[in-house]
Order: C-alpha cells, then structure tokens, then sequence
C-alpha cells in the first residue's frame, strides 16, 4: 500500500541519531570490549581498554562525544518502493538532518567543502548517502558516523582470479597491520569481496554496520571471518598499537557476484568507536 | 614506569623518559594539527615568526569538539600523528619539546626527536570524552578562523600519555608488538 512520508521525519530522525551514534556506542561494541578487557594477556593493553570503557561511560553521562572525531555522516537509506515522499527534496531533508545533529549537538564539523581547496563547510555537510530503493513501504536509516583515523587506512585491492581465498587473506593482513597504530585499534574489520571496484568497498563499508559477533550466513565466509580474527589477533598489534593480543574486535565479511577476469576486494578499517544506529520509519 | 612531569619540558627532563614509560603531563601545551602546520610553515617560509614561543613547548596533534557550556573544552582526543610528518622535523629542529599524538612517524621523525632530545608521546586513541576531563583551560591563541583547527593552548592536569620514542630512539610500536606476535 503506497505510503506518504513527510521528509521532515527523516530530518528529524538523522538529527537525534548523528547525536546519538555520537554519545552512545552500540551494546554489542560494548560487550566485545569488554569481552576483550578480560581476556587481552598485555597488562598496558588491559590498561588501554579499560580506560576506553571508562571513555564510553564519561562519554555517555556527561554528553561529551566518544571521539573528538564525529567523522563524515555516512548514511544508508533503504526505501520501500511504495514510499511517496512529500515536503520537500529527500537528500536536503537528509544534510539538514545531518547539519541540525552537527551543529545543535556539539558534534565537531570535520567535513572540507572541495578536496583541495579545504574550507570548512562549518556545518558538517554535506553528508555520504547511500540509497536502494527496496520492496514495500518503509524506509530504513542507517547513520554509521566515520572517522577517519581508521578510514585513512582502508583499502582496494584488485586481485587475480587465481589468488583466490588464499590471496583475500592476504590482503586483509597486510591492510591490517599497515593500519597498525593509526586506526586507533582495537578495530572492526569491514570487508567485501566480490563485484566491482566501488561495490567491495561499500559493502566493506556496510559490512561495519553489521553487529559484531553476528556471522555471515555463508558457511565457507563465517570460517574465513573467525580465520582471519584469530590471525589479526596475532599480529601482536593490540590495543592502542603499544602490543597485545586483541587487534580486532570483529572482521565482517560480505560477498557478491563478481566478473570472470576479476576478485576485487574492500577493506574498509574501523576504530573501536564504530558507530551505527539504526530506525525504521 | 609511572612518571609525573610538567611541560614545558627541559632536554634533562626528557633525557630520563624512556619508550614506555606511562607519563602524566600538567602544566601548558598547544594544540595544533594539519591547517596549523601548514599555516605555521608557510609563515616560516615567509620569513615571519611562529604564532607562540615553541622553545620546549610540547604540541598535542589535536582538534576538539566544541565544548558544552561550563566545560573548558569538548571531546579532545589525540589525531593520527603522520600527517604532520612533513612539518615536525623544522619544528623540532627550532626548539619543540614534544609531540603527543597516535601513530606511526618517519625516520626523519625519529632522527629530528634524537638530535633534539625530544619525545613522542601517544594518547590513547579514541578516548576523547576521558582526556577530555584531564582538559583544565583552553584558549584560542592563533588562526581562529580555522576552528577545530586552530592553535589552542591548553592547561591541562595529570594528562595521561605513554612514551613511544624516547630521545635514545627507541620506538614502542615496534618493540611492543613483538612481546604478542605469533607466527601467521
């Protein structure tokens, strides 16, 4: 049944959540901290991811963000095909959201309005939007705030049909521990494999926004995830990049069909501060 | 090693830090980070004169949320210190004391902290709100008009860091990782 949203809601909606995503990490990221916390064998690591459950507290009840770096809005929109939007232009409706969360919010505005020319939009926008047009009639938000410490870090490759799975892992592990100290480990690994060269990185992007702890649903996939956390983990990397053995938190893994002659793949690297919130409207 | 210093910090001071040694900072530092540097080393070309007297100061590779009213400052986390790489050398060659930020430096890095019995603290990564709290005074000194970018200079008080090279050149992060690596 056809269905007519007002884009204010989304407006309103991305405001509170780019304040939220923000302020509060999401219950899974804080189990597997402190999962990690009592099982990292590095006193000074211990020492580390304590300090950033204590960070996570301060955060949350004095309303000073996680990270001083609230990262680009990046912004997935899945809408029903039967939705009808009124009121406006949908993607204004979405960087008005992100410019009220921003700046009402006391987020940092970390976004340059040219790549060289560098001058501060001053409001945060304008924001990263994604959209896929779905089946039935309600739309799904998804605002994974991105800093880019770790973003920095993320790669593609384009690898040869006969480097196979052999190959993947590879080039997991040297993304990984050219990342190092810099993407602010412990990480969560997006990955994506498959499909062309800007599809594997955004499903390496999306496949942060997956609840760590939550495995693909592709038997061979789920083993290479565990594989390559087990292998990450020894890279002896640890938290802060000061040594230990908890470098990840998670590798989330998504694949498509790709081409004959190909085998791209995204690695999209995040710090332990991987925001995501998400709404059905 | 557990270690209370003040910043400025003098050659001697920093000649007994050692690459992992958890050090508490109180006293004056200076923020800046990408547009400063820039802005700092295209003054410099210029022939003109630094913004603050950098003579054993330290700078803290950092731009901040903006405070909430009552709080001297917002979320204040240290940034990734290699962008700044291309900058340190000079500043360190022209009296920088220290450095605190996250991340791998150069060689060239390295050689200037040695040659200038200097040092590379790291602030742990992420942890912006809790740093936040050891943040005591902020005041906006220079290049204003770049926002979070600009040059602050902060009072802070048991600030936590860790040293990752020491004025011997010895580096944590490649010492420390070592102690947890296994063969993959």
């Amino acid at each position: 049944m056809l269905r007519t949203i007002n884009v204010d809601e989304i407006t309103k909606n991305i405001k509170e959540m780019c304040i939220e995503a923000n302020h509060f990490l999401s219950p899974d990221m804080k189990s597997a901290l402190e999962k990690a916390r009592k099982e990292e064998v590095s006193p000074l690591g211990g020492q580390i991811l304590a300090q950033l459950e204590e960070n996570l507290q301060i955060a949350a009840d004095a309303m000073i963000p996680i990270c001083q770096d609230t990262g680009m809005a990046v912004i997935f929109l899945e809408i029903g095909q039967d939705v009808h939007f009124e009121g406006g232009f949908l993607e204004d409706a979405v960087n008005e959201g992100v410019r009220q969360g921003y700046v009402e919010g006391y987020l940092r505005k970390s976004v340059v309005g040219d790549p060289l020319i560098r001058e501060n939009t001053k409001d945060n926008t304008p924001a990263i939007l994604h959209t896929k047009i779905v089946k039935g009639n309600k739309v799904k938000i998804k605002v994974a705030p991105k800093g880019f410490g770790s973003e920095n870090m993320s790669r593609v490759f384009m690898l040869k049909p006969a480097q196979g799975i052999e190959g993947v892992k590879e080039a997991v592990l040297a993304a990984v521990e050219d990342a190092g100290p810099n993407a602010c480990p412990p990480m969560v690994v997006g990955v994506g494999i498959g499909g062309t060269f800007e599809k594997c990185a955004l499903m390496a992007k999306e496949a942060l926004t997956r609840e760590v702890g939550r495995h693909s649903e592709i038997p061979y996939v789920k083993k290479l995830e565990e594989e390559l956390l087990e292998k990450i983990n020894g890279l002896g990397i640890g938290p802060g990049g000061l040594g230990g053995t908890t470098t990840a938190l998670a590798v989330n893994i998504d694949t498509y069909p790709t081409h004959i002659a190909g085998l791209p793949v995204g690695v999209n690297i995040c710090c332990h501060v991987n925001r995501h919130v998400v709404r059905w409207i | 090693m557990e270690k209370n210093i003040t910043a400025p910090i003098s050659k001697e001071e920093a000649r007994m830090l050692h690459a992992g040694d958890y050090v508490y900072i109180s006293g004056t530092i200076y923020t800046a980070r990408d547009a400063a540097h820039k802005r700092m080393q295209e003054t410099l070309q210029a022939g003109g004169k630094l913004p603050f007297d950098i003579e054993r100061e330290m700078i803290y590779y950092m731009g901040p949320s903006p405070a909430r009213e009552g709080r001297p400052i917002g979320s204040a986390g240290p940034t990734t210190a290699g962008r700044m790489d291309k900058y340190a050398p000079q500043l360190l060659d022209l009296g920088l004391g220290a450095m605190i930020g996250k991340g791998k430096r150069t060689k060239e890095v390295q050689d200037a902290v040695v040659r200038n019995s200097a040092v590379y603290f790291a602030a742990v990564g992420g942890a912006g709100a809790l740093l936040s709290k050891c943040i005591m005074g902020s005041e906006v000194i220079a290049y204003d008009d770049l926002g979070t970018e600009a040059i602050r200079k902060l009072t802070v008080e048991k600030f936590p860091v860790i040293v990752v090279i020491d004025c011997e050149g010895n580096n944590l992060y490649e010492t420390a990782i070592l102690e947890y690596r296994k063969n993959v």
